[in-house]
C-alpha cells in the first residue's frame, strides 16, 4: 500500500489554493503580475513569517506562545533605545544580536512558567504578553523612537534585483529582512526535521508522557523551543521596526491572530507535535495574498477580521475532523 | 549464565513493602511471564530494570557483571527495552518518524534514508508489512505494538520487557504479536511479558514467575502450571468452580430487538429476558460494539425496532433510553466511562445526577457523599476515601466505580462492552459475581466480551456476530471457550 505523508498532501493542497488565489487577484489586477508585487508581498510575509516560525515551533513543542508580538515589540524597542542612546548596536549583526537575545530571553520565561508550574501555554502566554507590555510602556518608554538606527533601518535595505527610483535612490528587490526571514525558515526546517534535537521535539509534543519515558530531557527541550520561538520573535521586531522607520512600544498589537492563523492553516496540529515549515510559509503567503485580495477587490478592514477569524476556526475544524476521521476508523476497524 | 539476573531486589514506599527480596533469571531466547494482581509489584519491578526507579536493595546483573544503579538511558543503552503498555508512541508522526525516536541525544543529525533503510529492515525482520508513512494513529493496535518493538530493535536489544502487551489486542491481532515475539526469540532476545491474560500466557511462554504482595511466589517452566494452579499462585485461594450453565429461558422476553441496522450491523434480532445473562462476541469490528450503541441510543439505528417490555424505544436518544431503563457500560472507562481527576463520589453519582437536585437545583453534598459511601461498600471498592479522585485507584477498582455509575441508575437491562479487560483476576472474579447477583435479581445483562472464558462462566447463552449480522446463537451445555475459539477462528 502506498500511502503520502499527510503533512506532503495537505501542503500540494496549500500550494493549489496559492496558485488559484494568485490567478483570481491577477486577473482583476493584470499589474500583480510584476517583480515588483512580487517582491511586495514577500516583504510584507516577513513579519508575519518570522512570528509564525516561532508559533510553529512552540505548536511542535506542544505548546502555543500568543506573547510573541509582545516580545517583539520590547526588543524593537529597547534595541533602538538603547542601540541609540549607547552604541551597543550600531552594527546590524549587532542589532540582530541584541534582539534575538533578548527575545529568547523572554521566551525562556515563558518556558519557565510552563514547566515549573505545569501551567497551560496558552494562559502563561497571555499572562506574560501582558506583563511584557505592560513593563515595556511603565518602566522603558512610551515614545515613539522615529530616528531609528542605521544599524536597524538597514534590514529594510535591498539586497539584491532592487530597481532605481526617482533620483537614482534603490527601491523595491528583496530586502534584507526577507533574507534574513528565508535563512530563519530554512534554519528551523533543518531543526524541526533534520536534528535529533527537533526530533526530540516533536516527541514533547506529540505525546509528552511517552517523551519522558523515552528519557528525553523534558524541560531543556521546553526551554530551547520558548527560547527559540522568543528569539524569531526578536527578529520580527526587528523587521518591522526597519520596515515602518520608526520603533513604536504600542506597535504589533493582534498580530498573534493572523499569525496562529497562518501556522493553523499551514498544517500544525493545535494539540501538538506536527507542523512544517513549509505548511507554515505556505500558510502566510496565503493569508497576506488574502489580505491583498481583500483591499484589491475594496472590502473595508473590519471585513479582514471576519475573514481572518473564518480562515483560523475552519483550518482548525478540518485537522480536527482529518484526525477524529482517522480514529473512527481506527475504531471501527 | 543467565543473560539478566536479579538477586534479592527489595523496594519500600512509605514503609510500605512493594518489593521484598526478588530473584529471577532471564535467559536469552527465553519468553518469560511475569504474571501477579493489581498491587503485586510487577510495575514496580518493570521499573526498577527500566531505570525509572531504584531498588532499596539488591542487585541487576547482567551477563554475570554486578549492574551500578540505572538510569533509563543506560537501561537501554545496555539493550534493556521496555514497551509500555500505553504511552510509548508518538501518534500524530508517521511509522518512520516513530522508529527514527530511538536514542534520547539531542545532538545530532537525522538522515531520513538510513532511518527509513533500517526501518525496512526492522519491519522485515519481523516479517510485517506496514506503510512507513502511515500516522501510527491509524495503526491498529497490533500494529503500534510491532512500531514499538521495531523501535526497540534498531537499538540493540537484548532483552525486551513487555507490559501488558495483550491488553488490548483481540484474536488475530494476538497472532500478529506473537508470531513477532517468536522471531526474536529465536534471535536470541530475552522477553518478559507482563500480563494478565493467562489463557495467551500459557501459550507462549516458556516460564512463569509470579508475584504476589511484593513476593516471588512461584516460578518454573510453563508446564508446571494449568489453569488452576495459575489462579491459586495469584489470588493465594483456589479458584471456585464456575456455576451451572442455567437453561434457556421461556419467560416472557423483556427485550426485543427486531431487524436492527446500523453501519456494520444487518438485520440483528434476538430477545432477552430479565435474569438473564447473554454473551456477544466476535472477531473485532463484526459489529459488537456498535450493537450496544444502537441499543444504548448513542447512536441511531437505521432499521429495525428496540422493544423494552413491550414499548418500542426512541431512536438514537440516550437519556430517553437510558430513563427507560436501558444502561451501558462503554468499553473504554478511561475515556468514556468515568471522569478521572474527579471524585469515587462524583463519578459515582454523574449518571444519577438530577436526584441529587435539591432546592432551585443546588446539589446536596452531604446526599452525593452518602451514596458514594453505600456503593463502595456495595461494590467492594477498596478506596480509603469518596473523595479521591477516580485516577488514583487501580484498574480494577476503576471498573467497579464504572458499574457502579450505571447500576445507580437502576436499570432493567444492563450492556457491557468489555467489563474486565486490564482487569486484575481478584477483581475480575468480583465483577463476574457481581453480575451473576444482578441478573438473579431480575436484571437482564447484554455482556459483550471477547473474552471466551468469561463468556464460557457467565453467559446462558452466546451470540456469536459475523460482519454485521448475528452468525450463531450457543445455547446449553454444547460448548465451552474451546469450542468458541475454534468457531471464531473459522470465521477468519
Amino acid at each position: 500500500m502506498i500511502m503520502r505523508h499527510p503533512n506532503r498532501r495537505h501542503e500540494a493542497v496549500l500550494s493549489a489554493v496559492l496558485l488559484v488565489l494568485a490567478l483570481f487577484i491577477g486577473l482583476i489586477n493584470p499589474g500583480f503580475f510584476s517583480a515588483e508585487a512580487a517582491f511586495d508581498l514577500l516583504r510584507s510575509s516577513t513579519v508575519i513569517g518570522l512570528f509564525a516560525l516561532g508559533v510553529l515551533v512552540a505548536l511542535v513543542a506542544g505548546g502555543i506562545d500568543v506573547s510573541l508580538p509582545a516580545i517583539a515589540a520590547f526588543c524593537l524597542y529597547t534595541t533602538a533605545l538603547f542601540g541609540g542612546a549607547f552604541g551597543v548596536a550600531d552594527h546590524p549583526v549587532l542589532a540582530l544580536g541584541l534582539a534575538g537575545l533578548t527575545g529568547a530571553v523572554l521566551g525562556t520565561m515563558n518556558a519557565f512558567f510552563i514547566h515549573q508550574f505545569a501551567l497551560p501555554p496558552l494562559i502563561v502566554t497571555l499572562g506574560t504578553a501582558s506583563l511584557i507590555r505592560g513593563g515595556l510602556l511603565a518602566f522603558v518608554g512610551t515614545r515613539i523612537v522615529t530616528d531609528l538606527p542605521e544599524s536597524m533601518a538597514a534590514f529594510s535595505h535591498p539586497a539584491a534585483f532592487a530597481g532605481s527610483g526617482p533620483g537614482g535612490a534603490p527601491v523595491g528587490g528583496l530586502v534584507v529582512s526577507f533574507l534574513m526571514f528565508a535563512m530563519a525558515a530554512a534554519g528551523v526546517a533543518f531543526l524541526l526535521g533534520r536534528t535529533t534535537l527537533g526530533r526530540g521535539i516533536h516527541a514533547l509534543g506529540g505525546a509528552p508522557e511517552s517523551a519522558r519515558r523515552m528519557g528525553l530531557p523534558i524541560a531543556r527541550l521546553r526551554f530551547i523551543a520558548h527560547g527559540l520561538a522568543g528569539f524569531l520573535a526578536g527578529l520580527a521586531g526587528l523587521a518591522h521596526a526597519s520596515q515602518m522607520r520608526n520603533a513604536n512600544p504600542f506597535d504589533l498589537v493582534g498580530t498573534e491572530l493572523t499569525v496562529i492563523a497562518a501556522v493553523v492553516l499551514g498544517g500544525a496540529s493545535v494539540a501538538g507535535g506536527r507542523g512544517t515549515v513549509t505548511g507554515t510559509v505556505l500558510g502566510v503567503l496565503i493569508l497576506v495574498l488574502v489580505e491583498t485580495g481583500l483591499v484589491i477587490v475594496g472590502l473595508s478592514s473590519q471585513w479582514h477580521k471576519v475573514v481572518l477569524g473564518g480562515i483560523l476556526l475552519l483550518s482548525v475544524a478540518t485537522t480536527v475532523r482529518r484526525v477524529s476521521r482517522a480514529a473512527w476508523r481506527e475504531g471501527m476497524a | 549464565m543467565a543473560l539478566l539476573e536479579i538477586i534479592g531486589i527489595g523496594k519500600r514506599y512509605d514503609g510500605v513493602c512493594a518489593l521484598e527480596d526478588v530473584s529471577m533469571r532471564l535467559e536469552a531466547g527465553e519468553v518469560h511471564c511475569l504474571a501477579g494482581e493489581n498491587g503485586s509489584g510487577k510495575s514496580t519491578l518493570i521499573k526498577t530494570l527500566a531505570g525509572v526507579i531504584h531498588p532499596d536493595s539488591g542487585q541487576i546483573l547482567l551477563d554475570g557483571r554486578v549492574l551500578p544503579p540505572l538510569r533509563p538511558p543506560d537501561a537501554r543503552r545496555l539493550g534493556i527495552q521496555v514497551i509500555f503498555q500505553e504511552s510509548s508512541l508518538f501518534p500524530q508522526l508517521s511509522v518512520a518518524e516513530n522508529l527514527a525516536m530511538g536514542g534520547a541525544r539531542l545532538s545530532g543529525f537525522v538522515n531520513w534514508r538510513v532511518i527509513r533503510r533500517l526501518a525496512r529492515e526492522a519491519l522485515a525482520k519481523l516479517e510485517v508489512e506496514i506503510a512507513l508513512d502511515q500516522p501510527v494513529a491509524g495503526l491498529s493496535t497490533a500494529n503500534k505494538q510491532v512500531v514499538a518493538i521495531g523501535r526497540a530493535l534498531l537499538q540493540q536489544t537484548r532483552v525486551l520487557i513487555m507490559d501488558e502487551p495483550t491488553a488490548a489486542l483481540t484474536g488475530r491481532d494476538v497472532e500478529v504479536l506473537f508470531s513477532v515475539v517468536r522471531r526474536l526469540k529465536e534471535s536470541g532476545v530475552a522477553i518478559l511479558f507482563v500480563s494478565h491474560r493467562l489463557d495467551e500466557m500459557l501459550r507462549i511462554s516458556d516460564r512463569f514467575s509470579f508475584l504476589r504482595g511484593g513476593r516471588l511466589v512461584a516460578t518454573g517452566p510453563a508446564a508446571d502450571f494449568d489453569h488452576a494452579a495459575i489462579t491459586r499462585h495469584l489470588t493465594g485461594q483456589d479458584p471456585s468452580p464456575p456455576p451451572p450453565r442455567g437453561g434457556p429461558r421461556n419467560d416472557d422476553p423483556l427485550l426485543r430487538v427486531r431487524s436492527l441496522r446500523g453501519a456494520i450491523v444487518q438485520d440483528a434480532s434476538f430477545d432477552l429476558a430479565a435474569g438473564e445473562i447473554v454473551g456477544i462476541t466476535g472477531l473485532r469490528g463484526a459489529g459488537q460494539a456498535e450493537l450496544a450503541l444502537l441499543l444504548s441510543g448513542a447512536r441511531a439505528r437505521t432499521g429495525g425496532e428496540v422493544l423494552l417490555a413491550g414499548a418500542s424505544l426512541p431512536n438514537g436518544d440516550l437519556p430517553a433510553t437510558l430513563a427507560a431503563g436501558i444502561a451501558y457500560v462503554p468499553e473504554d472507562r478511561l475515556t468514556e466511562g468515568l471522569a478521572l481527576d474527579q471524585s469515587l463520589a462524583f463519578n459515582l453519582a454523574s449518571a444519577t445526577l438530577s436526584s441529587f437536585g435539591g432546592w432551585g437545583g443546588l446539589v446536596r453534598g452531604t446526599d452525593i457523599a452518602a451514596h458514594a459511601q453505600h456503593w463502595l461498600n456495595d461494590l467492594g471498592v477498596r478506596a480509603p476515601s469518596p473523595k479521591l479522585p477516580v485516577r488514583a485507584l487501580s484498574g480494577g477498582n476503576q471498573q467497579r466505580v464504572a458499574l457502579g455509575k450505571w447500576l445507580c441508575t437502576r436499570p432493567r437491562v444492563l450492556i457491557l462492552n468489555g467489563p474486565t479487560v486490564g482487569v486484575d483476576v481478584g477483581s475480575k472474579r468480583a465483577i463476574h459475581d457481581r453480575l451473576r447477583a444482578l441478573a438473579s435479581q431480575g436484571l437482564a445483562v447484554l455482556l459483550i466480551s471477547d473474552d471466551l472464558t468469561e463468556l464460557a462462566e457467565s453467559c446462558q447463552r452466546v451470540l456469536v456476530m459475523h460482519q454485521g449480522r448475528i452468525a450463531d446463537t450457543l445455547i446449553g451445555d454444547g460448548w465451552n471457550d474451546r469450542t468458541l475459539a475454534a468457531q471464531l477462528n473459522q470465521l477468519r
